[in-house]
Order: structure tokens, then sequence, then C-alpha cells
């Protein structure tokens, strides 16, 4: 099939291109120079706005933590339910949807590839089984091996080559993309109920520091050439005056940046910007991290904005979520995973009237805006740990909007607005910029060749918003533009229009890519994994791999390691 | 003559994946590591009452019929239905189960699982207080106390003890192969894993004196891991226990009150709780707070007893409480082998565990009204399709009476009381054994199934039965909207 969308306002930043008049043409799924108008569906997309389809960074929709939450919070689920329709399964929000809603609501907003940043390797699983249950989009998960015994024990060695090999053998395994680290140290710690408090605490039983797992592992994700950088949860994270720590981490990892590349991709980065002693005084750390982050050039980051509502915070950080279970008394989940790592859950709600929740929604917006950059820090809630993704629209109108951010920050508690400089940032955003935090800076920092852009050989995922850049300003009109980004005019995945006017007019399901890791000697791993295995898990070597059964349609993508 | 190994066995909850079968001429001759139960699935399976063909009642009598037959039959049924119950799931697959979900979506019905009867109790005291758990490999590796509270592994779940718990080899606890790791606790050398060992083997369980519950339980004083059972009789577990507390019946809830109570520093008023003097529950208490990292396995003996989800509130509440002082889990011994896999499959296609209702045309939930045997007790529903499991055997009267006065479709490799009563009976493959899949396992790990022999020839699967039932109902729907 062949589409054209003729005459829209292309955003494309990874190739340049702002606010062009011209027209996009996707041949058998791929974007092409030309087609013949004759033979495509053509889009008049004349006033519109035209960008590749959203690409979500780090997003929590998929896998044993989701899942428990979902169980966790039926008066999550009873306000919010999506009716079967013709094309459409049925399914329940609000934080925590299930995964057919999951894939709709996102295409409903022009997404069209999702990362889900947590996936522990025993349960992968059941992480790659929901993934293939959510429609519309492409996806794919980061493994958690920051606390992995195999991990930890290679670094204690210092035989990093070997620590390597294990990781190409993982990715394949569990169909990762990406390593994710979680409180490095502290999820081992938290086996026995401690956690580690500095990146030079020594993780109890094993001979490391949180330090040398974050510089080991991202060493090693050079060695193996992995297309996103190493992608970290800090240690301290929710932890008032983290910040330290955070520029600690950031400034640990300055050696290994060679060239201009980033080397590390740190995680909602508001949850590890706070300066104060304790709870009482705890305040905006963002202007002294935007100021590191200004002046290097080693790291990508995102938002992990918070949103004044009730959701469900979910990580792998069970010391975390055990103090906000402490701290707020609520339910809470906590699911210990052996010889890999651990996890939390617990139902939170922000509000605008709590000085803290409010101080923590100013950083967000303080970090987006400060950072110059936008190529470096990007758009994210953490969903749904700082609120659900669907009010990525929200954020969108506060970074257009120095009004829209003063009519909420107006509404919160009076003394967070002295917490934070937020009231004294007057950057408003471009819709160019808003391409770039969405799609075009997330793409490039995972190392998606094919997505975020609409250049020729780009995946034919396109978004229509319903946006006239040459008519709109957007500061004053950043209601019309919230609108415009929670109902895409059209969606097109793969050359597809799933989405119009905001209703899903087609299911398909995208791809998961995972990495094919090629090392120089790969069979000696599974060999030597058999023979420990059973100290290790309690399941059988032969159980242990994700094989294709799991994955309803993938994208294997082959790199070739340096070792 | 061929050897399998790394089998997962379909059976109970624990999921024991290291199963060899020795395979000959399209029969499982031989089972190595499994338990007695195992076995008995494996090499029993074709018992006499295997049937090969789809029956449908005629004349009041099951008699045999064409698969096509059977699959128009069940779709005018399930098509023609205001409120269908499709109920059971806890045997089956996930790849079964996820079509389950699609079928009662579109036929507008309740999907409800075995949990209702058993660990439903279990998940409502979750979505009250949420749980403090594991993967069970993290017991192995760390766990130093462990309680079974209500339940009887030994009788229900033989190989856990050995496998995730007590007897297990592991990193922290009973295990010599890293001899740098002991480092970590100093306490904890190897004499202390001597020890626990010698107590281990299953052969020759220590005998215990029957404690008198005046008494100290002396025995916990003892190094290394410790096993506690809670029980109202002496199980099998009991008896290989350190130390056996026998509570009184129904009186659970109580119990966990005093050690709430005890666990937060305060006195009790009374000498003795629910049979059990106050000494021996301060004992108790203290061997909790000192253990590095422990857990409570806890079964049907909590959850049916006197109190139900209230008694599992105030467990997972007792848990949460101990970790304030160390670290400490809970988690349900789940039966069927995967009916962990049927909550983990509803919850994420519909956001919830059981009891799902899609009359309106969006999932809903709510307990005691939603759920199967409440809508059989209001006589609401008109047709059912019952899926790996009894229910003619295991509910109610009032319930199975309303059951089997409407249309009933049975999908089961056996026949049992409920096909006994069908309309319409599928026999389908066994799963796990004619036919692969997934199944989670009680801590949510999971686990491969395997398909080791053929089926009986036209002998279908249920997640492939179930589908064609789909399709055919889809295609009435579409003619019945069509017509009108
Ligand atoms: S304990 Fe349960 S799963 Fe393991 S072999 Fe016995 S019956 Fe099978
Ligand atoms: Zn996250």
């Amino acid at each position: 099939m062949e589409l054209l969308i003729k005459n829209g306002f292309v955003f494309d930043p990874i190739n340049g291109i702002n606010s062009e008049k011209m027209d996009i043409a996707i041949k058998n799924g791929k974007i092409v120079d030309s087609i013949q108008e004759k033979n495509a569906k053509v889009i008049d997309a004349s006033g519109l706005t035209v960008m590749p389809g959203g690409v979500d960074i780090h997003s929590h929709i998929a896998g044993g933590e989701v899942n428990a939450g979902r169980l966790l919070r039926p008066e999550d689920h009873v306000k919010d339910v999506e009716r079967k329709t013709a094309i459409t399964r049925s399914g329940v929000g609000y934080s925590i949807p299930s995964t057919f809603t999951t894939g709709y609501r996102y295409s409903r907003m022009g997404y069209t590839t999702i990362m889900n940043p947590s996936m522990s390797p025993l349960e992968a699983k059941h992480t790659h089984e929901e993934l293939s249950d959510i429609p519309m989009v492409d996806k794919a998960s980061y493994p958690l091996l920051g606390d992995w015994w195999f991990v930890l024990e290679y670094l204690q060695k210092g035989d990093l080559e070997e620590c390597a090999r294990h990781i190409a053998w993982m990715m394949e395994t569990v169909k990762g993309y990406a390593i994710k680290i979680v409180n490095p140290g502290g999820l081992e710690s938290w086996g026995f109920g401690r956690n580690v408090h500095s990146i030079d605490d020594r993780v109890p039983g094993f001979d490391v520091t949180p330090r040398e797992i974050i510089c080991g592992l991202c060493k090693v994700n050079k060695m193996l050439n992995l297309p996103h950088t190493i992608h970290l949860h800090t240690n301290n994270l929710g932890v008032p005056g983290n910040y330290a720590t955070t520029l600690e981490t950031m400034k640990c990892l300055e050696d290994l940046a060679g060239d201009d590349k980033p080397v590390a991709h740190i995680t909602h980065l508001q949850f590890s910007s706070y300066k104060g002693r304790d709870w009482r005084t705890m305040k905006s750390g963002a202007e002294e991290i935007a100021n590191y982050v200004n002046n290097h050039s080693h790291l990508t980051m995102d938002m992990g904005q918070v949103i004044f509502t009730d959701t469900t915070t979910m990580t792998a950080d069970g010391p975390f979520q055990f103090n906000l279970y402490n701290l707020t008394g609520h339910k809470w989940v906590n699911h210990d995973v052996e010889t890999e790592t651990s996890g939390g859950i617990v139902p939170f709600r922000y509000r605008r009237k709590n000085v803290v929740n409010a101080t923590q929604w100013s950083i967000g917006l303080e970090l987006a805006l400060l950072i110059k950059d936008p190529w470096k820090i990007f758009l994210t809630t953490d969903h749904p740990n700082g609120g659900p993704f669907t009010a990525y629209p929200k954020i969108i109108a506060w970074l257009i909007s120095k009004k829209a951010r003063m009519a909420t920050l107006k509404r919160t508690h009076p003394k967070a607005i002295k917490r934070s400089i937020l009231s004294s940032i007057d950057r408003e955003m471009s819709l160019y910029e808003i391409a770039v935090v969405t799609r075009g800076g997330t793409s490039k920092a995972l190392g998606l060749k094919h997505k975020g852009h609409l250049g020729v050989g780009a995946d034919g995922d396109v978004a229509i918003y319903d946006l006239n850049p040459e008519s709109i300003d957007l500061p004053t009109d950043y209601k019309v533009v919230r609108k415009a980004f929670s109902r895409a005019k059209y969606t097109i995945k793969g050359g597809q229009v799933l989405v119009k006017d905001g209703e899903v007019l087609q299911e398909m399901y995208g791809k998961t890519m995972w990495l094919n890791v090629e090392t120089d000697e790969p069979c000696r791993i599974p060999e030597e994994m058999k023979t420990k295995f059973r100290d290790y898990w309690t399941v059988e070597f032969d159980n242990y791999p994700v094989s294709d059964h799991y994955l309803r349609s993938q994208s294997p993508i082959t790199v070739k390691a340096s070792i | 003559m061929t050897i399998v190994k790394s089998v997962t066995c379909p059976v109970c909850g624990c999921l024991c994946d290291d199963i060899e079968l020795v395979v000959e001429d399209g029969k499982v001759e031989e089972v190595k590591n499994g338990c007695a139960i195992c076995e008995s699935k494996f090499i029993g399976y074709r018992g006499e009452h295997r049937v090969l063909k789809p029956k449908i009642r005629q004349n009041g009598k099951l008699v045999d019929t064409t698969l096509q037959e059977a699959v128009k039959k069940s779709a005018e049924i399930l098509a023609n239905a205001n409120y269908p119950i499709l109920y059971g799931w806890s045997s089956t697959s996930c790849e079964a189960q996820r079509v389950g979900v699609e079928l009662a979506e579109e036929v507008g019905g309740v999907l409800d699982n075995t949990a209702v009867v058993c660990h439903g109790p279990s998940i409502l005291g979750i979505q009250e207080v949420g749980i403090p758990s594991c993967t069970l490999g993290q017991v192995r590796h760390r766990a130093d106390l462990v309680i079974y509270w209500g339940c009887d592994p030994w009788s229900a779940h033989p190989r856990h003890v050995e496998r995730y718990t007590t007897f297990a080899e592991g990193r922290f606890e009973g295990s010599e192969w890293k001899g740098y790791l002991q480092k970590f606790k100093a306490a904890a050398g190897r004499k202390k894993i001597k020890r626990v060992m010698k107590q281990a083997p299953v052969k020759n369980p220590p005998s215990i004196e029957p404690v008198t519950p005046s008494e100290p339980p002396q025995k916990m004083k003892k190094d290394g891991r410790k096993l506690i059972v809670v029980d109202v009789r002496r199980t099998m577990t009991a008896e290989v226990a350190d130390y056996f507390i026998q509570v009184e019946p129904n009186k659970d809830y109580e119990l966990m009150e005093a050690l709430r109570a005890l666990v937060r520093d305060q006195e009790l008023d009374v000498n003795s709780v629910a049979g059990i003097s106050v000494e021996c529950l301060e004992e108790l208490v203290d061997i909790m707070i000192g253990c590095n990292f422990g857990i409570i396995f806890f079964g049907l003996g909590l959850t049916m007893s006197a109190g139900k989800f209230r008694n599992i509130d105030v467990a997972i509440s007792l848990t949460r409480d101990l970790n304030m002082r160390t670290k400490f889990a809970i988690m349900p011994m789940r039966g069927h082998f995967n009916v962990t896999g049927s909550n983990t499959v509803f919850t994420w296609q519909t956001g919830y565990p059981f009891g799902v209702d899609f009359s309106l045309g969006y999932p809903r939930y709510n307990p005691g009204e939603t759920t199967s045997v409440d809508v059989l007790l209001r006589r609401e529903s008109d047709a059912a399709l019952v899926i790996a499991s009894d229910p003619v055997a295991n509910f109610p009267k009032k319930a199975v009476q309303h059951l089997v006065k409407n249309p009933l479709i049975v999908i089961d490799p056996h026949m049992n009381a409920t096909s006994l009563m069908a309309d319409v009976v599928f026999p389908s493959a066994f799963v796990g054994i004619e036919v692969g899949g997934t199944a989670y396992r009680m801590d949510h790990v999971p686990l491969p199934l395997k398909k080791v022999v053929d089926p009986p020839e036209g002998v279908l699967s249920d997640k492939e039965i179930l589908n064609r039932i789909l399709e055919e109902t889809r295609k009435i729907k579409l003619k019945q909207v069509e017509a009108a």
C-alpha cells in the first residue's frame, strides 16, 4: 500500500526539518522519496502538523511488576473503562491500563514506539507475553542487569570481557534491548533488607561498589557496541539531598566519554534532583544538575515529570518503594527476584497542595527547561511513577507555555514556588523542540535508525496533529496544543492509518525489537552457564530463555561487538 | 526410547521443571526427579475415564458426536445466552486462557477461575494491603526462617521444602559452594550448614516431642535454617518441623493479631492466645525479628477458616510490621499448577484477576457479585462453559443446581462429575504432556510446559477447541446482527 501525506507542516528534527511544507510518501511500510499520487491513498495535511511517530524512551507498560500493580488496584480501574468495539478489545485504565488499552491510548496520542524499561530476566517471558498483547506500537524491553550476580562476580574479579559476554548472552536469551541499572548494589543489599547510600558503599556479600557497577557496565556497553547507552536509575533515588549523589554519578562517567557521544542515560532525573536534609527542607536541585549537564556532553536524560493525580509507583528499586510505603502507609507490594533484582509497588497521589509534591512537579519542568539542549533531556513521566503517559499533552503545554506553567504553579502550595526557580524561567519550547523531546531525541538516544524521523528508508510511522503552526500562538493557545496532542488527527504505523481523529480505525500488532549481540566466542557461555545454572536459579537452564513462541512479531537487531 | 529433560510438572503450584521422562512408543514409561503425585500424573493420566470423542446430550443422554457438531452446538449456546459463565482455567495453559478472555468478552459473560473457591480471599487481602513477597529462589538462597501456616507442603506440594525452602541449598543459607561469601554472615559457618543438612534428609525426619504450649520452644535456639509449622492438626510437615504450633481451630486471626502486637513491642494481658502460651509467642516473635530473612507460606487452612480474607489481611499486615525490624516475605501456596497464570492473564488483559464480568461491554469486577458462585446462587446465569475443573464436585449445592439446569459446555481431558451433567463435552489434550504452553509458578515465575507425547488422534488442545468455538460464535453473532 502507498500513502501520500500532502502539504503538511513537517517537523523532523533528525533531518533538520523545521515546519517545512512538504509531502511525505510511504511505500511498503517505509518512507520513500516520492510515489505516484494516483496509486496512493492521499491524506491532505494542509494546515496540519506532521511529525514522526512518537518514541517513548521509558514507560512501564508490561511485565510482572506492572501486572502486580494492576492486580493491586481495582479502584484504579473502575472509573476508567474502555468498551469493546467492532475493532478494539475492551479494557481498563487508569494509571496501569490493561494491555490492549495501553496500545490504543498511545496510538491515539500519535506514539508508535514504546520502550518498556524494566524486565527481570527470570520473568522475561511474562513481559514478552504482555508486550505481545499490546497492539498499535513497536516495543522493546530493558533487562535489569545491574545487580545480577554474574555481573557482580565478574566486576569483582575485574573481568570485563567475561562480563560483557554474559551480558551479550543475556540480551539474546531474554530478548532485551538495553542494559538497565537500578540503584546499583542497592537491590542486592535489599535481599536482606538493606540498601547502599553512596556510590562508594560496598555491596554486602560482594566486593564491589555502585561506582564500579556503573562504570563497569558502561565499559561493557561500549565493548558490545549496543545501540543505546546504559540506562541508569541512580542510587538514593527519591531521597532529599540526592542531587549530590546524582552529580557524583554523572562525574564518575566523565572519563568514559571518548568522543562527543553520550555514554549513559540517567532516567527520570526529576526523582534524583532533590536538595535538602529531609522532606521538610527538601527543595529543587535542578539548577545545579542543569549547570553540570549544560557543560558536559556525555549524558542523555528523561524528565520523570510528576502529574497531580492518583497514580501507582513501581520500580525495581525495592528499598525506595519500601521507604515510600513507610512514608505513606499505603498498600505495598515487594517482589524480589532471585539472583537478579527486586521490585516494589506503592499507590501514590501527587497533590498540588503538598509542598513536596508541588516541588517535585516544578523540578521536572525546571530540568527540561534549564537544560538548554533538547537532545539531552526527553519527555517522560516514568509512567506510571510520576503519572500516567496519557498526561503527556499536559506536559507539552507546560513546556511550550509559561502561561500554562504559571496557571498550574499558582494553584500549588504557596511555599513550593520558593523551593524552585521555575517561576523565573521564561523559556518556551517550539514545536520543533517538542518533536525532539518526544521522538527525534529519544530515537537518536536509543540508536533506533529507522524511527523518530521521516528520512527515506525510515519506518512509515507518522503522527499528524491538528495544529497550524502558521496561525497558532503556542504560549497563548496552549489548550489547543494540549488537545491536539491528546487526539492525533492521524496516527500512521508502517504506512497504515491506525487512528483518525483520536479514534482507532484499525488494530495492528507492532514488532518487538531485541538485540542479537555477536561476540567472537559465543558458544562458551551456555556451556558454562549450564553447569552453574542450578546454583543460581530455581529453574532449569533449558526453561530460562524467551523462545520465539513468546514474541507475536519480532525484529531482531544484530550488533557486532568488539570482543 | 527417548529421554526428555527439563520437563515442567503440570500438577501443583511448585511447577518443578527438572522432571526427566523416559518416553517409549508414545508413552511415558519412567519419571525421574518428580514426587509421587507427579509420577502418577505422567504415568497414570490415561485413566479409564478418558473419552476420545466429543459428546452431546440427546434425549437426556450423552452420545458421541463430531467435533464440528460439538463446536456448533457450543457456539449456539454461548451466542444465545445473555449471561453465560466461563469457569475453570486453573489447569490449562496461559495460551488457552488468553483465548478464554476473548471468548468471554465476545459473549458478554462472566470469566472466573477456581481462585474463587481457594485463594480468592488471598487476592482480596492483597488488594487491601499489598504483599511483600519474592521468588522462591530468594527463599532458597536467603531464608533462615520458614513458616508454613495452614498448609501441609509434605502432602500437597511435596517438593516445596526440598527445592525451595528449608532443605534447599542456597547461596547464603545452607551452602558451601562459595566460601568467601560466608564472611557476610560471620556467625553462620560451615558447622551450621552441616547441622542443618544432618537434619535435612527426608527419609529420617528428626522425631519431635510434642511441645506443650506452656513451654518455650527450646528447639528454636539452634542455629541455621529454622522451620516452623502453624496448623490446627499435626501434619506431616509439622512432624519434620523444628517447632509446631497447634492453633485452635478458627483462631488464626487472634494468633496473628497477638503476634503483631508483640512485634510492635506491645504487652499482652492474657496468658495464652489461641491455645498457645504468651511466653511461647514472645519467643516466637523474637525468632521472627531475629532472623535475617523470614517467610510465611500460607494455605487453605488460613484462607478457608473463619475470617477468610481478614486472616490474609492480618497475615500480610504482620509481615509488613516485621519488615520494620528485618526482612520478611509472605506467599500463598497456590494449588493448581496454573491458577497463578490465569489470575495473571486475566489481569493483564482485563485489569482484574478473577470474577470478571463483561456483560456491559467492558471488564467489571466486584467479588461477591461478579464471581461465579454468587452469580449462580442468584440464578442469573443462563449458560456455562467449564474448562479444566469440576465445579459440580466443588461448588455449593444450590450453585450446582443452577449450573446444571442451564446449558452446560465442558472442556476437560477427563470425564468428571461436571461433564456427566453437561450438554456438550469436549475431551481435550493433557496440558503439559500432550500439548505445550506456559504456566506461572506460585511466585509468578513463568515456565514453559512441554509436549512430550502426541494426544490421541482427533483430540485437540484446550486452546484449539476454544478458538473454534470463538470463531463459530462470532459467525453466529454476525448473522444475528445482520438479521436485526
Ligand atoms: S511438587 Fe508439585 S510440581 Fe513438583 S513434582 Fe510434585 S506435584 Fe509436580
Ligand atoms: Zn522507570
